[in-house]
């Protein structure tokens, strides 16, 4: 008797495990079934781990460029900030998360590039970064040249990690890590020279306040890269809303206010914004 | 020769003042070296109040960050050793039946997933999923995480299951049988009862295993476990990766000590047991196994339960 | 079928050599670490008793993982231990080794303990009345001995070691598991793919049981 009870708990606890993740993915797909146009609710990809862009902070909220271009397209779509879903939306998960549709749209440092492109469709861009170094205040170089001389640190499957290994210095020394904080603890420790990447991605780096002053952009750009708001393959009816929210939000200011907010601490400059080509 | 003290003389003035010399110079040594280890990271900066006081005064880095991160980690190890737990017994069993269909697809299956690395079973179930279902992202990791475990744990514990069996007295099967008892009731009412207590320390610390385990999830599928956090306090707090790490990295020792200790605890309650109500089992099958790692197959099927490597 | 097997492109043999040199001389490494730890562990200076139970104790509590990203993040990125390496792909295969290393020195040192259990007491005590000191009893008598009951439990830990070896990718060394990483996410036959990479980790794998195994038998100290 007392195996057969112990066998019916084992079971049971088995069953229970199973029901409790079923129930996990129901819930986390309730958001994205509303669909990009619905007027309630809108569940929005963003990076969780990126200052400047997209961060989740200790209180659990998110700050960041992407984010606030992610609120100002969300409002102009009818929805209110607090209907807002963010889900974490990791590189190389991005275009899964479009195609399962679990996410409306994407706001994560997303470039427009043709293979993209046979995936998902975009809207925008709405802002067009450049890669660059961040090198230690004071030891910025000059020119291109110079790059394969550094130790350099990037992450490991990045686009920008595979610029510099087929392009721009193929024989620098790369160091690939899982995330780019990593290769700030070897940039603060000088056991690497330079970590390259979108600018964008540096200056929320160098902007935080615990970095005031340690690291500098060096200014070079090394090819640019369009961001771009992923959303899923050929829905024309969003990505005119989007691209007509983001038009809205060049034109009364609040796209610079965006930049210069998140950005502007390293030393960023506002750019014009850019031209809208997806969808035209 | 577990009394260890028989390797060498009980030490005389001449070898204890020996010993005095060898204590201090260790000391001296171990010394200088976290000095040099403290001056270098002080240099670097890496002792900067900012990057550690988080942890003690800002108690949002717990909640919002460390604390969901270390549930992730144990809802991962615990849904991996309940699914396994069946699995591997059903397998173990399977690798002992009289059946030659049942038992060689079962011995192919276990030494199989024995022989692949837990990494890559975790990114070949990723891949999977990502192919052939539509599991949501946020989930997925989960998932893949879990199976590479499941897979992998599930043979070990077959192997655990089977050891445990084995090391019953012969004659409890052979009595089983004298009373007309089927295979399943031997197997069910008589033989597993008394190897899962023999067998408990031993699925406690692969415990331990699965919970080191889900860390490699986090660095290598980003799996939102404890070790992953790190990116998301250090992108918070100012690249304190390295502060980060050790916090994270303590907690991890913290709680497979917890649990070592626990196999430790119920391997010497269980013996205890034994030694009181001794009539049931006459040789102690635990002591045997542990004292003869060498005899062939007793050795191999009982390997499990003296923790080898990483799996 | 093996079109996408385009070896310019994915270095399938360099990939698995690396694994197998990594594994090599970590298994090397860890086996002369292990020895000393275990010495330590039964040796007449407390404090080095002390210092063998907490180091076995820690490292076997910690996911591998975090072992090899400290040996990068912490040893190399903040000490500035470069382990002689002048590119960061030397420098990282070396901390590699160095990482798994120390945490398979406690998997040995562990079953050497219990190798040294099995030697009867009589051995120790005859040597001792011979007049050896404690490193010459481990060294002529108790060790030889505990060495030989322990290659079955020793193979098992050399075999998840090799296993153990994919964490190296973490910190980006071209071994099997990061480039099966990376042709997973590029091409699509996912069932070949994991086949051939679980094909070569049974290659290595299996050999050093079966080997181990048939010395283990024959080594063995009749009693």
């Amino acid at each position: 008797m007392r195996v057969r009870k112990s066998a019916t708990l084992a079971a049971s606890a088995l069953v229970l495990a199973l029901t409790a993740t079923a129930c996990g993915s129901d819930d986390s797909n309730g958001g994205s079934s509303d669909g990009g146009d619905s007027n309630d609710t809108l569940t929005i990809g963003i990076k969780y781990d990126q200052p400047g862009l997209g961060l989740q902070t200790a209180d659990g909220d998110f700050t960041g460029f992407d984010v606030d271009i992610a609120r100002y397209v969300a409002a102009e779509l009818g929805v209110e900030e607090d209907d807002i879903t963010w889900r974490q939306a990791q590189s190389p998960e991005r275009e899964n998360m479009i195609k399962n549709g679990d996410v409306d749209f994407i706001v994560a440092t997303y470039s427009i590039t043709d293979q993209r492109k046979e995936e998902v469709s975009f809207a925008g861009p709405y802002f067009v970064a450049a890669q660059d170094l961040l090198m230690r205040s004071g030891e910025s170089i000059s020119s291109n040249d110079e790059i394969g001389d550094l130790n350099l640190c990037s992450v490991s499957g990045s686009t920008s990690a595979q610029k510099i290994q087929e392009d721009i210095a193929p024989d620098a020394n790369l160091q690939p890590y899982g995330g780019y904080s990593e290769c700030l603890t070897g940039l603060e420790n000088g056991a690497v020279d330079a970590l390259t990447t979108d600018n964008t991605i540096l200056a929320g780096y160098a902007a935080q306040d615990e970095h005031q002053g340690k690291f500098e952009l060096a200014g070079l750009d090394l090819g640019p890269e369009h961001y771009g708001i992923g959303i899923p393959k050929d829905d024309t009816e969003l990505q005119e809303k989007i691209n007509a929210a983001l038009e809205k939000m060049f034109e009364d200011g609040a796209w610079a206010e965006a930049v210069e907010k998140n950005l502007g601490p390293a030393g960023f400059e506002v750019p014009d914004a850019p031209e809208i080509t997806e969808g035209k | 020769m577990s009394n260890l003290s028989v390797l060498y003389d009980a030490p005389g003035p001449k070898a204890k003042a020996r010993n005095v010399v060898y204590t201090v110079l260790f000391l001296v040594g171990f010394a200088a070296l976290v000095w040099w280890v403290l001056a270098a990271m002080a240099d670097k900066g890496q002792l900067d109040a900012d990057k550690w006081s988080p942890f003690v005064t800002d108690s949002r880095v717990w909640t919002t960050f460390l604390l969901p991160a270390l549930g992730n980690t144990l809802k991962a190890a615990a849904l991996s050793i309940i699914i396994a737990l069946p699995l591997g017994a059903a397998l173990g069993i399977g690798r002992m039946s009289d059946h030659r269909w049942v038992r060689l697809p079962c011995a192919a299956i276990i030494e199989f997933f024995r022989a692949i690395p837990v990494l890559l079973l975790m990114l070949f179930a990723s891949a999977v999923y990502v192919e052939f279902t539509n599991i949501n992202s946020d989930m997925r990791p989960l998932y893949a995480v879990v199976t590479g475990l499941v897979l992998y744990n599930a043979s070990v514990i077959a192997e655990v299951v089977r050891a445990g069996i084995l090391s019953l007295p012969r004659g409890q099967k052979d009595a089983a049988q004298a009373i007309g008892m089927r295979k399943g009731q031997m197997m069910t009412q008589v033989l597993l009862p008394q190897s899962v207590t023999l067998m408990l320390p031993a699925l406690v610390s692969q415990l331990v295993v699965v919970v080191k385990d889900t860390a490699l999830g986090g660095v290598m599928l980003n799996f939102d476990e404890l070790l992953r956090s790190v990116r998301t306090i250090s992108a918070n707090y100012g690249a304190n990766t390295i502060a980060a790490f050790t916090v994270v990295a303590l907690i991890f020792i913290v709680l497979n000590f917890l649990l070592t200790s626990a196999a430790t605890w119920l391997e010497r309650t269980i013996r205890r047991g034994k030694r009181t109500a001794g009539a049931v089992v006459t040789a102690d099958p635990h002591d045997q196994m542990e004292a003869q790692p060498a005899a062939a197959p007793a050795a191999e099927a009982g390997d499990p339960p003296t923790p080898t490597g990483k799996d | 079928m093996f079109d996408f097997l385009d070896l310019q492109r994915y270095d399938l043999f360099g990939a698995f050599w690396v694994t197998a040199q990594l594994a090599v001389f970590s298994a090397i490494g860890s086996l002369i670490l292990g020895t000393i730890l275990a010495g330590m562990r039964v040796s007449p200076v407390p404090l080095m008793r002390v210092f063998g139970t907490g180091y076995v104790n820690i490292v076997r509590n910690t996911p591998l993982t975090v072992i090899i990203l400290f040996t990068s993040l912490g040893l190399f990125q903040t000490l500035g231990i470069a382990m002689g390496g002048d590119t960061f792909t030397e420098t990282n295969f070396r901390l590699a080794v160095l990482g798994l290393t120390a945490y398979t020195a406690a998997f040995v040192c562990e079953a050497l303990r219990s190798g040294i259990n099995t030697v009867p007491v009589g051995q120790a005590e005859a040597a001792r009345a011979l007049g050896l000191s404690f490193t010459q009893v481990l060294r002529l008598v108790v060790l030889p001995q505990a060495f030989r009951s322990v290659v079955a439990p020793l193979a098992n830990v050399l075999i998840a070691l090799t296993k153990n070896t994919t964490v190296a990718a973490a910190i980006g060394v071209a071994e099997a598991a990061l480039l099966m990483k990376t042709m997973i996410e590029n091409e699509a036959q996912v069932f070949l793919i994991g086949g051939i990479f679980a094909l070569g980790f049974i290659l290595l794998t299996l050999p050093t049981g079966l080997l181990l195994g048939w010395v283990s038998k024959r080594v063995a100290v009749k009693r």
